[in-house]
């Protein structure tokens, strides 16, 4: 049989961590298909086409996939699902929303969050805010999986897999679209950045994140995070919060800037390759994993640092 | 209409969990335990649409062993009008489980509105409300910011990816909370005298006749790879010194 793996997407571009979510997989020894679920999302399925490892890319285009709603979406998976003995999804907004409705209609228990690939059947999770990590095993005749994608490399690119049209499944009617309200950025994104910038409370408000975080993050050509903390003061949007209920990113070069380090927060940041922190309190938890340490005002450092970035970059 | 509010009992938040050196599970002795936060905000949210006149009734429901009792009676405190305990012999019931017991409860008590935590933090799965809506064929509204009732229906403004998306659900619906939706209340002393009056009633898996029977098999439970601290640097030049040499520059 094959495996099947939710693109991640948005019609006109397919996100990077749809190559990571690949690999994890492949890594069960299955052909995999990708499918593209959205409204005039061929651009979407031609990128995928060119991954590495995919068999084939199922494309469903129809108005009714426009925002990917997870009645419509989960609808359509199940409808898909006999082929399949494991349907895989990126542990994004998305796939967290209509994966696990995919799960209960197939009457099987989920498996959230994979952060590796022990055995076709047996995969390992981390528990309590990456406190524990848990080895399990699933007898389900259907695995239904997300992936967290911080833990995987993201599989090449050189393939031409082919791109196959399936049929719209039926329509449940519960639920509507009524807008969004998406940030455009030039910067890169978060959950895929190889290097990140993140501002905690200390900043003390909207202007000051602006001001002082930005310019680092674009001196280094870095996208921007968050603690939960500024997140809740309304100095960052929602989305750049990292942490345990927040993204959970693994770049090379994540620095922390005025963040304490509570657990929740090292949750969606300790796997990253080299941590920086700066803080005044030397004492801050987040200095027991940081590579780099600056004790101080991050007022006085942060501008510094941008400069000597700039210079050495320049 | 009615609300139901699924409330897990779980590790507090504050305490750093310790992994048992025999791979068998976490310390779970005479550890500290509370309502899960995110279930603290979905009790917020159902009192608050109680106060406005929208909802008439909040029924806390929770799945679990002995003790299971205290996070009701916390709801009872906050303001929920009466509890429903299905007692389990161990704690750790999976999502899956909880979604077909919690269908159960639906059918008996019949809300208009579930509103759940988006995720527990002991288990992180963040599958229970997804797979609640499933069971029942009801529409979801998950890591809700903001919760709006109208007529026959509940406008739900979610917290997405890149930002922000609002749906219409039809009624009856699942609503599951993100951090930001409220903060949740204390419960005042008078409340929770009060509380001890409230009702809580029991029933069991094997009343409402729902196999809990375990689908994973947890091999192992371990220590995540540690991280030890590194160096302090003195000065912005340092730093960049020091980038360069481990090559993430
Ligand atoms: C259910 C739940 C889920 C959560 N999920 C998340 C999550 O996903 N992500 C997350 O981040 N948090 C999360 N939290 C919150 C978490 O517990 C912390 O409250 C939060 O991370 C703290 O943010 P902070 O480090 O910015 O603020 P603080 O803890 O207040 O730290 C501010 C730091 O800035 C330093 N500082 C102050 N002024 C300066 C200055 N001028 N220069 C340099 N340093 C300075 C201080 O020394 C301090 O260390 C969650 C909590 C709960 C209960
Ligand atoms: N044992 C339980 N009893 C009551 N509610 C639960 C239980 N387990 C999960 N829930 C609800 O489901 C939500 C998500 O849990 P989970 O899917 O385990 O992350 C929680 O925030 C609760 O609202």
């Amino acid at each position: 049989m094959a495996t099947l793996l939710l693109a991640e997407h948005d019609d006109a571009t397919l996100n990077p961590v749809t190559a990571r979510a690949l690999t994890a997989a492949l890594a069960l020894g299955a052909p995999v298909h990708v499918l593209v679920v959205g409204a005039g999302a061929d651009a979407a399925a031609q990128a995928a086409a060119k991954l590495d490892g995919v068999a084939e890319v199922l494309l469903a285009d129809a108005p009714l996939y426009a925002h990917r709603l997870a009645e419509p979406v989960a609808a359509l998976i199940v409808s898909l699902a006999g082929d399949y003995d494991a349907i895989l999804a990126p542990s994004t907004a998305v796939g967290k929303n209509v994966l696990p409705r995919v799960a209960a209609l197939l009457d099987v228990m989920q498996v959230s969050d994979i952060i590796k690939v022990v055995a076709p059947d047996t995969f390992e999770r981390p528990i309590y805010a990456g406190n524990a990590i848990q080895t399990v095993r699933s007898g389900e005749a259907t695995k239904v999986i997300t992936v967290r994608t911080a833990s995987f490399a993201a599989a090449g690119e050189g393939n031409s897999a082919a791109v196959r049209p399936v049929a719209v499944a039926a329509d449940p009617a519960l639920s509507r679209f009524k807008g969004e309200d998406i940030a455009q950025s030039d910067r890169p994104e978060l959950a895929s950045a190889r290097l990140i910038v993140s501002g905690g409370r200390a900043l003390g408000s909207q202007e000051n994140f602006h001001a002082v975080i930005e310019p680092l993050a674009d001196a280094l050509g870095a996208a921007v995070g968050a603690s939960r903390a500024a997140v809740d003061a309304g100095y960052a949007p929602n989305d750049w919060q990292v942490g345990q209920t927040g993204k959970v990113v693994a770049p090379d070069l994540y620095v922390a800037v005025g963040i304490s380090g509570a657990i929740q927060h090292l949750a969606g940041m300790k796997d990253s390759k080299v941590i920086v922190a700066i803080n005044k309190d030397e004492d801050a938890p987040i200095f027991q994993i940081a590579d780099f340490g600056l004790v101080g005002d991050l007022f006085q450092i942060v501008p510094e640092l941008t400069a000597e970035i700039a210079k050495a970059k320049g | 209409m009615k609300i139901l509010v699924p409330v897990k009992r779980v590790v507090d938040y504050n305490v750093k969990i310790r992994v048992k050196a025999d791979g068998s599970g976490v310390e779970l002795t005479n550890i500290k335990m509370s309502m899960n936060p995110f279930d603290e905000i979905a009790v917020e949210e159902a009192l608050r649409l109680k106060e406005a006149g929208t909802a008439t009734e909040v029924v806390a429901v929770s799945v679990g062993p002995a003790k299971t009792d205290e996070t009701i009676r916390t709801a009872l405190a906050m303001g929920a009008d009466r509890g429903i305990w299905v007692k389990t012999e161990e704690a750790g019931i999976e999502p899956l489980a909880v979604a077909k017991l919690l269908k159960k409860i639906v059918e008996q008590e019949g809300p208009a509105l579930v509103i759940l935590g988006k995720q527990a933090i002991d288990d992180d799965c963040n599958q229970t409300g997804q797979m609640l809506a499933a069971l029942l064929g009801w529409p979801q509204g998950t890591f809700a910011s903001k919760v709006a009732p109208a007529d026959g229906t509940v406008e739900v403004t979610r917290e997405i990816d890149g930002g922000l998306q609002t749906v219409s659900l039809n009624l009856p619906a699942i609503v599951t909370t993100d951090l930001r939706l409220n903060e949740p209340r204390y419960a005042s002393l008078p409340n929770i005298m009060k509380a001890k009056k409230k009702p809580i009633a029991e029933t069991t898996p094997a009343e409402l006749g729902v196999d809990i029977a375990p689908r994973l098999a947890v091999l192992s439970t371990t220590e995540p790879a540690g991280r030890s601290g590194g160096i302090k640097v003195a000065s912005a030049t340092e730093l960049v010194d020091n980038l360069k040499k481990a090559g993430v520059l």
